[in-house]
């Protein structure tokens, strides 16, 4: 480099722009300050919850150390901006009673400080079997109550205004500055090992579906889901010696996850028909389980229609783990391989800014998106918003009249600029919906995993949601499912179960909590539900309790007086009625199946293998999720069930759940465990 | 001892004089990004002001996977090119770095003249060029430390430089005709 080339280096950092004017920092400084304050006021403190520095801090000791018991706990006094933390104290006082000081890896300070010597003093005392509680295990076990009689701080109090309850100092700037050993502990969370988790998961929370009673609520209406990303999210979380948290687990994906062989209709005119089975509940002998299953009719190869595919892709800074970017590309280069020469593809950025990274181009030039794909990088902020409307834009202008339309969402789900209000976001994409561009969305990553968006999205948009964890997931949502996931062949598929009182007094359905319709949407063609794509398959599973049966739970009342009909459908347990639309058309069809003996299966030896797989995934998903109707079925039982009907298994996804099934015998919760 | 690790912890716990520190220390840095890419002190005062009131609501985004100087410079250069994008009325390239042409700490006017013109030019660039040449040039950081802030992978900056050294190389040799 012998050239003027050093002479412009040195121009160029020689160039000092002139000094900022004083009172152009101290506007800034002060604007800063003041919407500091403003989010900082007590009223805005729930946003920073301390749960989620000791989740972070939990998920790292569960990698170090899975096989111990933890202890933790947490005071937080004044509100979360003055507060102490003492995290992760890791002993096992059922095996040894000993206090493992080697297993102590970081204490975690927030802003008050505590001494080492003090966690130690209160690290000893052991879970007392009859309540009694010291007074160290006060401070360290029922932080809330102390909360809760703290008198709240006034409002113009600084945020930094020491807690009322706890004897030590608040941690001072001046503290850190002029004594390290005490901020070395503020600093543990920062090291590199605890990046990956941050425990900052996005679930809508789940309320599980209570027992109905026939003779009220005969008729139960839902709308179909073939979504499939709690299963993978689940065994990610397990993976990693975690149990998910219960919000991430949704009884019907976990079911939906695995392909089922129902029977299929023979043409696309009935897109599918509804497979039936009523047999005995395993963990509940006085109650039958009413499994519905559903096969969506399956497109040959050569009927396969022209695809348009956007793909919009996360690029923020938040995407370059391992588990997310680099595996997205690998994804995507799959999916490329099951597309037709013809079919166009086109690339859209969003990280701080929106942009189009390929025009849509043939899939014959592969080498040419391999390229483009290969040098995405992530940086930056995401301005998701901006880039699902410039992929909707270019979907738009490339639309193909008789082929998919489709915009493939790859994203952790962190959209932290621009619109990032959920309820204008899924509004955009309703809108968006009649224009014929479908919308999948994977989700990639954890830590900081927005799943309540993506299911917004995924479900206002005409669209399905996969959760892609490893390259084998990105094998089977993007290549074997592809066509599932590409191809739409019903649309706005409802199902809705009348039951019989004359036979059924009680039922509950598993699961679809989040996709509960009303009893009038049923017939309501304006109203959305979810797709079916080529070959999906939909199960839906109700526990019922037969008229006479001693497991019936809701009393009869007192002033209804049972009316007695005597007619020929006395017989049937319920009747399915299933609503759907064909892709190209807004008006629904309907398929209806009566339940009777027929479809009754005695001995458990003649249980169809796919229901009794299907049965052994929902009482593992609601085990996850701390059902209270399962009992005492254990996870053993989930394993004895599920080896009984791993069927052919030709991609091996069933025995991977028994696997599964196995890890979560041991994982610890994130939650507290309130001993 | 400033502890900065420690300062930001405190700031995302809602410690506002922790807050503050980081502001007071990092505001000049911001200015002189903003300023270099947009060669305006008014434009880099109101970048420098966006970026200290958007770090209330980022901070917490802040997980330490890289240094803080590198995240915020992420933060800065994203700023300015949302600032770019809203900034409507294109400005001659005249009337930006002129500043620079004043500037009385370089001893001769002729170099002063000489670097706003390479600001110029450099501000002509491509934009991703133009990004990686003023961190790599002016802000001196390494092409790792700059491939982390525009999100790209070190051999991509290595690459954009090459192209740099081509046109600037190309346009001095214009400027000493």
């Amino acid at each position: 480099m012998n050239d003027n080339f050093d002479e412009i280096a040195d121009l160029l950092k020689n160039g000092k722009p002139p000094e900022p004017s004083d009172m152009a920092k101290n506007l800034a400084i002060s604007k800063a300050m003041a919407e500091f304050e403003k989010k900082n006021s007590p009223t805005h403190q729930g946003i920073t919850p301390v749960d989620r520095l000791i989740d972070t801090v939990k998920a790292v000791f569960n990698n170090l150390i899975g096989e111990f018991t933890m202890k933790k706990a947490y005071i937080t006094a004044g509100g979360v901006c003055a507060c102490l933390v003492a995290v992760s104290i890791m002993y096992d006082p059922y095996l040894s009673g000993q206090y493992t000081k080697s297993l102590i890896t970081p204490e975690v300070v927030t802003t008050g400080v505590i001494e080492k010597e003090q966690i130690s003093s209160h690290l000893l005392p052991k879970p007392k079997a009859d309540g009694s509680s010291t007074k160290s295990d006060m401070l360290l076990a029922s932080p809330p109550r102390a909360t809760l009689q703290a008198p709240p701080p006034p409002i113009e109090a600084p945020v930094y205004t020491p807690p009322p309850i706890v004897a030590p100092p608040p941690i001072t700037l001046g503290a850190i500055y002029n004594n390290a050993p005490a901020s070395i502990a503020v600093m543990d969370r920062t090291q590199p090992y605890s990046y990956h988790n941050e425990g900052r998961d996005k679930f809508e929370q789940i309320k599980q579906n209570s027992i109905k009673l026939v003779k009220e609520e005969p008729v139960s209406t839902f709308s179909v889901d073939v979504d499939t990303s709690s299963y993978s999210f689940m065994r990610a979380s397990l993976n990693n010696n975690v149990l998910p948290q219960k919000d991430a687990v949704r009884v019907e994906e976990m079911i939906n996850y695995f392909s089922y062989d129902y029977e299929v209709p023979k043409d696309k005119s009935e897109p599918f028909k509804a497979n039936v089975a009523v047999f005995a509940t395993p963990w509940n002998p006085d109650t039958k389980l009413l499994h519905i299953g559903i096969k969506g009719y399956q497109l040959e190869q050569k009927e396969k229609p022209h695809s348009n595919l956007v793909f919009l892709i996360d690029t923020s800074g938040s995407m370059s783990e391992v588990n997310k970017l680099p595996l997205l590309k690998n994804s995507l280069k799959l999916l490329l391989n099951t597309l037709q020469a013809d079919d166009t593809v086109a690339i859209v950025t969003y990280a701080g800014n929106a942009g189009i990274a390929l025009e849509p181009t043939k899939v014959s030039e592969t080498s040419k998106i391999i390229n483009i794909l290969d040098n995405l990088g992530a940086g930056g902020s995401t301005a998701g918003a901006q880039g699902i409307k410039t992929a909707y834009d270019l979907a738009e202008r490339h639309f193909n009249k008789n082929g998919v339309n489709r915009v493939l969402l790859a994203t952790d789900g962190d959209f932290n600029v621009g619109i990032t209000n959920q309820e204008e976001l899924k509004s955009f994409i309703e809108r968006k919906r009649d224009s014929g561009i479908f919308l999948s969305v994977l989700g990639f990553g954890m830590g900081n995993y927005n799943d309540s968006l993506m299911q917004t999205l995924a479900q206002n948009g005409n669209g399905n949601a996969a959760y892609i964890d490893n390259l084998n997931e990105a094998r089977k949502a993007l290549v074997d499912e592809a066509s599932s996931t590409l191809f739409t062949i019903a649309k706005d598929v409802k199902i809705q179960v009348e039951f019989n009182p004359e036979q059924v007094s009680e039922y509950r359905l598993i699961g679809y909590e989040t996709r509960m319709l009303n009893r009038e949407d049923f017939n309501n063609d304006k109203v959305d539900a979810g797709d079916i794509g080529s070959g999906h398959t939909v199960t839906a599973i109700y526990e019922i309790t037969p008229v006479g049966s001693k497991a019936k739970l809701i009393d009869d009342s007192r002033y209804q007086k049972p009316e007695i009909k005597a007619d020929k459908q006395n017989g049937e347990y319920a009747f399915i009625k299933i609503r759907y639309k064909l892709p190209d058309s807004d008006i629904s069809k309907l398929v209806t199946t009566p339940v009777d003996s027929k479809n009754e299966y005695k001995a458990i030896s003649d249980i169809p293998t796919d229901s009794k797989f299907a049965t052994s995934v929902a009482a593992f998903a609601q085990l996850l999720r701390g059902d209270s109707y399962i009992k005492s079925f254990s996870y053993d039982d989930v394993i004895n069930l599920a080896q009984s009907a791993k069927g052919e298994d030709k991609f091996g996804y069933r025995a991977e759940f028994i696997n599964t099934v196995r890890l979560a015998k041991n994982a610890p919760a994130l939650t507290p465990t309130g001993q | 001892m400033y502890n900065e690790l420690a300062t930001i912890e405190l700031a995302k716990k809602g410690d506002s004089v922790a807050f503050q520190q980081l502001l007071e220390k990092h505001y000049s840095m911001m200015y002189r990004v903003a300023y270099r890419f947009t060669g305006q002190a008014q434009d880099a005062e109101d970048i420098a002001q966006e970026v200290c009131v958007g770090l209330v609501g980022k901070l917490q985004g802040f997980n330490g996977k890289s240094s803080f100087s590198t995240w915020l410079y992420r933060v800065v250069v994203n700023t300015c090119r949302d600032f770019h994008k809203k900034v409507s009325t294109h400005r001659t390239l005249d009337k930006c770095y002129i500043e620079l042409e004043k500037n009385e700490l370089s001893d001769k006017h002729d170099s002063n003249k000489k670097i706003a013109w390479l600001y110029r030019n450099i501000a002509n660039l491509e934009q991703s060029l133009k990004e990686t040449a003023l961190l790599v040039l002016a802000e001196e950081l390494s092409h790792a430390e700059a491939g982390n802030i525009l999100g790209c992978a070190e051999s991509t900056i290595s690459w954009r430089m090459s192209e740099v050294r081509k046109h600037l190389k190309n346009a001095m040799g214009s400027y000493h005709e």
